[in-house]
């Protein structure tokens, strides 16, 4: 079992509440996944600019000089805002890939990428993982968490969700993958990484190669239906987008719901009790193979 | 009429005074409020209650009802009046996967749409669908009816041993060994009956019967040597 939760703001003026109406979705799927709890936010756009999101154990010692440090290995201004564990670096977006390097070399975990999305997940009972990085005083234009009860891989932070395999791109997932070694390998083949055992993360990373191959997100997400083995619902975002696909067989729920002003997914209908709207709106269950997506 | 608030009452609460007045109270009639998608609303009744929730309920609403009428204003999540004996229960909206699964009797009225599975293992409840259903619907199914007035998904009527299936609409694929059969008077008899029950606007001679082929199922002893 894992719960999922997304939001697609069709509308600007809910944007402030985005991060107070995906926490309380996130707190009710708890009982579906209490072991850790994650979430991907896509806020503010840094024009020009690049935020990575990074995460540390020790995070009073790793963060105290990193600003310095870091815009000095880059050889530009960078910025570090520490949220809990994690902290959001904004640098020049043309300075990523020495960022990266560097922020890899001291051994710090990189959770997301991207001009407008930022990647906060941990160990913890979802009430408790959004206290701490402050969910609920987030806003942004879409977002996405999930709670987790682990089967495949180790309750840790790199094996939360969302996971992230390109930027401004996300994933997170119920169910589990049982072709994930063998898709590992072959995205090893073409020079496609990933960081940990998690079937998640390979399925992230198969999204991330189709579109980086020239594929849309429609047309990625697509091809897990017949390149993915295993039971899976798929929520997805891009910086523009948001998408959904459920295997053929479909066991793992899934229910949608739309008004004018979002797009709203959930594991179980608890998750929409609150949100504005919610006895007018249009609510579905997502069928088995087939692409749902919403493009701004 | 009493109103069971459930954003004021815990669920178990909810559900020992259902389970009672029905033991106790014959033909009362309950009303219960903000369910908010919450699980195992109103079940394991047993007795002529008549219970109406005006909302959305989660997983296993309306389980092991026996006698009692349970209507959800709202839509169902999974599993909804799971292994039914008898009674009835009413979905305005949709239901989600499983609906009425192993059910023993009892009449399930869908007036939306039910998902996969719909009627799997069912053992002699009647399920009329309004919409369409989904994937898998009546796997292993043993007996009781099941109506569709919509279209029915891929591989209806799985490994099916003696239910009946009514679709109005197109069936996507049949499963292994269910078939198409000759609608007899007496299935227009059974189905216009079932109609009449669940308030359906329909015609039973719109529909086909798909059955079994009793291939699969019944042991022939001139296939012995198969073995």
């Amino acid at each position: 079992m894992c719960g999922i939760v997304g939001l697609f703001l069709k509308k600007d003026d809910l944007r402030p509440k985005l991060g107070d109406m995906l926490t309380d979705m996130l707190i009710t799927m708890t009982d579906r996944g209490p072991d850790s709890a994650g979430i991907a936010i896509y806020g503010e756009e840094a024009v020009g600019q690049i935020k990575i999101t990074i995460q540390s154990d020790t995070p009073d010692t790793d963060f105290a000089d990193l600003e310095q440090a870091l815009s000095a290995a880059i050889d530009a201004p960078a910025s570090v805002k520490p949220v809990d564990t994690h902290a959001v670096l904004v640098l020049p977006v043309e300075k990523e890939a020495a960022a990266v390097e560097f922020l890899e070399g001291k051994g710090l975990r990189i959770m997301g990428v991207g001009t407008s999305m930022e990647i906060y997940k941990e160990v913890g009972l979802p009430r408790e993982v959004a206290a701490r990085f402050g969910l609920r005083a987030m806003g942004g234009s879409h977002g996405i968490g999930h709670t987790r009860m682990a089967t495949e891989s180790a309750v840790t932070t790199m094996g939360a969700h969302p996971f992230s395999t390109a930027d401004d791109q996300c994933l997170v997932h119920n169910g589990s993958l049982s072709n994930h070694n063998q898709m590992r390998r072959k995205l090893a083949k073409k020079g496609v990484f990933t960081k940990s055992e998690n079937d998640t993360e390979v399925g992230a990373a198969y999204i991330s190669s189709r579109i980086a191959d020239g594929a849309t997100l429609g047309q990625a997400l697509e091809g897990t239906i017949d390149d993915l083995d295993g039971f899976f619902t798929f929520v997805t975002g891009t910086k523009n987008g948001f998408g959904v696909v459920r295997d053929p067989i479909a066991c793992k729920p899934a229910v949608m719901a739309e008004t004018d002003d979002y797009v709203a997914f959930a594991s179980e209908y608890r998750a929409f009790a609150d949100l504005p709207g919610i006895d007018a709106a249009k609510v579905w269950e997502p069928e088995p193979a087939t692409v749902y997506f919403w493009e701004r | 009429m009493p109103t069971l608030d459930m954003s004021t009452t815990p669920l178990r609460e909810v559900n020992v005074t259902l389970q009672q007045a029905a033991k106790s109270q014959a033909n009362a009639v309950y009303e219960i409020t903000n369910p908010r998608g919450s699980h195992a609303v109103a079940v394991g009744l047993d007795g002529p209650l008549s219970v109406t929730v005006k909302g959305s309920t989660g997983y296993y609403c309306a389980g092991m009802n026996k006698t009692a009428t349970i209507r959800v204003e709202g839509s169902a999540g999974p599993g909804v009046a799971e292994n039914m004996m008898s009674g009835e229960v009413v979905i305005e909206g949709d239901a989600s996967q499983y609906a009425g699964a192993t059910g023993r009797g009892g009449l399930l009225n869908i007036k939306g749409n039910a998902s996969s599975r719909c009627g799997i293992s069912m053992k002699g409840i009647d399920i009329v669908v309004h919409g369409n259903i989904g994937h898998m619907s009546a796997f292993m199914a043993q007996k009781g009816n099941l109506v569709v007035l919509g279209d029915a998904g891929d591989a209806l009527g799985d490994s099916l041993y003696e239910a009946r299936l009514f679709v109005r609409g197109t069936v996507k694929s049949l499963g292994a060994d269910c078939v198409e059969k000759e609608m007899r008077p007496e299935h227009i008899e059974i189905l216009q009956d079932l109609l009449d029950r669940a308030g359906a606007d329909a015609k039973p001679e719109e529909f086909k019967r798909y059955g079994s082929a009793r291939r699969l199922y019944n042991f022939n002893i001139d296939h012995a040597d198969e073995y």
